[in-house]
């Protein structure tokens, strides 16, 4: 860098970048504890609105036209999508503006690509192409995740014969036109061809993988998004690029490792995505018969516990049940009841996710227990209600090594003195595993719309 | 920012800027608890939106074709969505997360 050159508003837009970078590294400091997180995020805010005027200022801007109104334009969108979701369509949300996140990054390469190709030597060309590639990937990506949990794309696994060679061929297609840009940076149409590979690849990445994977895909995807911001960071020369780049993509790596944690898949089936994912067959199912408990001998049950643990899964978040909840733990907490939420790390749709729709409802967050924390109280516990879980509690991860969840962690539900499922009907869980928690002696099933049950309960517990 | 091609110095020292913020993004963030995860995901992804500056640069930049001026059109509204969108909903969580004393009063106000 020429510093000759330098202007005084160049000064200033460096030391705003400065700036941000800092408090953006501090708003995720704060972020460690729930009492400061939200002070947190405006000093994120303000970072990000110091680099915004430091790049309007120090950036040579002549033309404003197309600025003001990308800027009006989404701000307007933004706010209304932040303002308009529910919390339960959250998940994809997020994914959606992962997807318009990676794009913008994508199309600044494309731009770049346009503007000084011939002038990019051979580390920012190989930068460009990363920033392509993981934004192209990520925009096509998200896109389906956001189908995907919305219900507009099949959540099912889509898969088909040879899909892994297919995929395995797109990747290194995508890797051969790489390669080929960047040592013919003029070859316009391996440019154009990387790009449309890459927004397949994003489609075919995530295609094959399941809904209940879905949280592991959304924190892989904020990965790549940060990874593609890092990479248009080393094409521009900017370190708050590449500082908040890189933040974003180890929030994601991390998230992703402790999702998969969770769910005891190994981190290479994750960062293959989908690849060499195959429908087992069930080795093993449960038999027996579900004992169904009538609403009134539940409520009588809950009435005289003396600790009782909510188990919520998203069977909950289904059916918007945090609010009935919450009115059934503060009867039960009037009555000298002890009420605790147990909350398995991957409840929900993307990491932590289940607190987020309880904090909705209003339930304090010092009421709701990690898997670690809460395990050893099950024993002593008079009844642990779940609610539409199945899988997070399925004992057969614990005591049978051929399961397909087995070595999964789980809430150890099957040890209290009690346990009653609320569940719409028979059926299985997201893994289409038979749980074998629904067949013992000291289960019962109370069938129904978590909602309707839960209010029905606390209108009981009141009359008892 | 003219500067196109790397000087070992400068390639060097953004190398150093990424290692050191990967190394300074694990600390920070493995602290965050599972509780606040979604607002930590959802907070990172607006942040990632700093794309934007890259993009205002595309749109408005001096001597730049109009095909650029168009793309960093299209690159500074998405870009906003997500930053905008991002905050937003990221502030809309957190108001949520309440102690116990607060839930309480909150219960009480309504």
């Amino acid at each position: 860098m020429n510093f000759a050159t330098y202007s005084p508003s160049m000064y200033f837009m460096e030391a705003t970048y400065l700036i941000a970078s800092i408090l953006f590294i501090l708003s995720l400091k704060m972020m460690s504890h729930p009492d400061t997180a939200r002070r947190g995020m405006f000093l994120a805010e303000g970072g990000m609105f110091a680099a915004v005027v430091g790049t309007l200022i120090g950036g040579h801007i002549i033309s404003w036209t197309w600025i003001i109104a990308g800027l009006s334009l989404g701000s307007i969108i933004g706010a209304w999508m932040a303002v308009s979701v529910p919390m339960t369509a959250m998940p994809q949300r997020t994914a959606l503006s992962h997807a318009f996140g990676a794009l913008a990054a994508a199309l600044v390469g494309i731009g770049e690509f346009l503007v000084n190709i011939n002038e990019l030597g051979p580390v920012k060309r190989g930068a460009l192409g990363f920033e392509i590639i993981l934004g192209a990937l990520t925009t096509t990506g998200s896109l389906i995740a956001a189908g995907k949990l919305q219900g507009i794309v099949p959540g099912r696994p889509i898969q088909f014969k040879g899909q892994n060679i297919v995929n395995l061929a797109t990747a290194a297609a995508m890797a051969g036109c790489f390669f080929y840009f960047w040592f013919n940076p003029e070859a316009s149409a391996v440019f154009y061809s990387m790009l449309g590979i890459a927004f397949l690849f994003g489609v075919m990445l995530v295609i094959p993988i399941g809904s209940a994977d879905m949280p592991v895909v959304m924190s892989l995807l904020n990965s790549y998004a940060g990874l593609a911001a890092a990479a248009t960071g080393f094409v521009l020369g900017n370190n708050v690029l590449i500082i908040a780049g890189t933040l974003d993509g180890f929030s994601g790596f991390i998230l992703s490792v402790l999702m998969c944690k969770a769910m005891n898949r190994s981190i290479t089936n994750v960062l293959f995505g989908g690849f060499g994912s195959v429908i087992a067959e069930e080795t093993h199912s449960a038999g027996g018969v579900m004992r169904e408990i009538s609403l009134d001998d539940a409520a009588m049950q809950l009435a005289f516990a003396s600790r009782v643990i909510f188990v919520p899964g998203y069977g909950l978040a289904t059916a918007q049940a945090q609010h009935a909840v919450r009115e059934l733990a503060d009867m039960l907490e009037e009555r000298g009841v002890t009420v605790k939420y147990a909350i398995h790390p991957v409840a929900g749709r993307m990491p932590g996710h289940m607190n987020v729709l309880l904090a909705e409802a209003n339930v304090p967050y010092s009421a709701l227990y990690e898997m670690e924390q809460i395990n050893p109280e099950f024993p002593s516990t008079d009844v642990a209600v779940v609610i539409g879980a199945n899988d997070v509690v399925n004992p057969d991860a614990r005591d049978n090594p051929k399961s397909l969840i087995a070595g999964m962690p789980i809430l150890e539900v099957d040890r209290a003195r009690s346990v009653i499922v609320l569940k719409r009907g028979q059926g299985r869980g997201f893994s289409g595993l038979e749980n074998p928690l629904f067949f013992k002696s000291c289960t019962s099933m109370l069938y129904g719309d978590a909602k309707s049950s839960l209010t029905h309960l606390a209108q009981a517990v009141q009359h008892v | 920012m003219n500067a196109n091609v790397f000087s070992p110095a400068v390639l060097i020292a953004s190398v150093y800027v990424f290692a050191l913020a990967a190394f300074l993004g694990y600390q920070v963030i493995s602290r965050v608890p599972p509780l606040l995860h979604t607002p930590l995901m959802s907070a990172t992804n607006a942040i990632s939106g700093i794309s934007l500056i890259g993009s205002l640069v595309l749109a408005g930049s001096k001597g730049y074709p109009l095909p650029a001026h168009i793309l960093g059109f299209v690159a500074v509204t998405t870009a906003t969505i997500n930053v905008v969108g991002g905050f937003g909903i990221t502030d809309r969580m957190l108001k949520m997360f309440k102690n116990r004393a607060a839930a309480a009063k909150k219960e009480e106000a309504k």
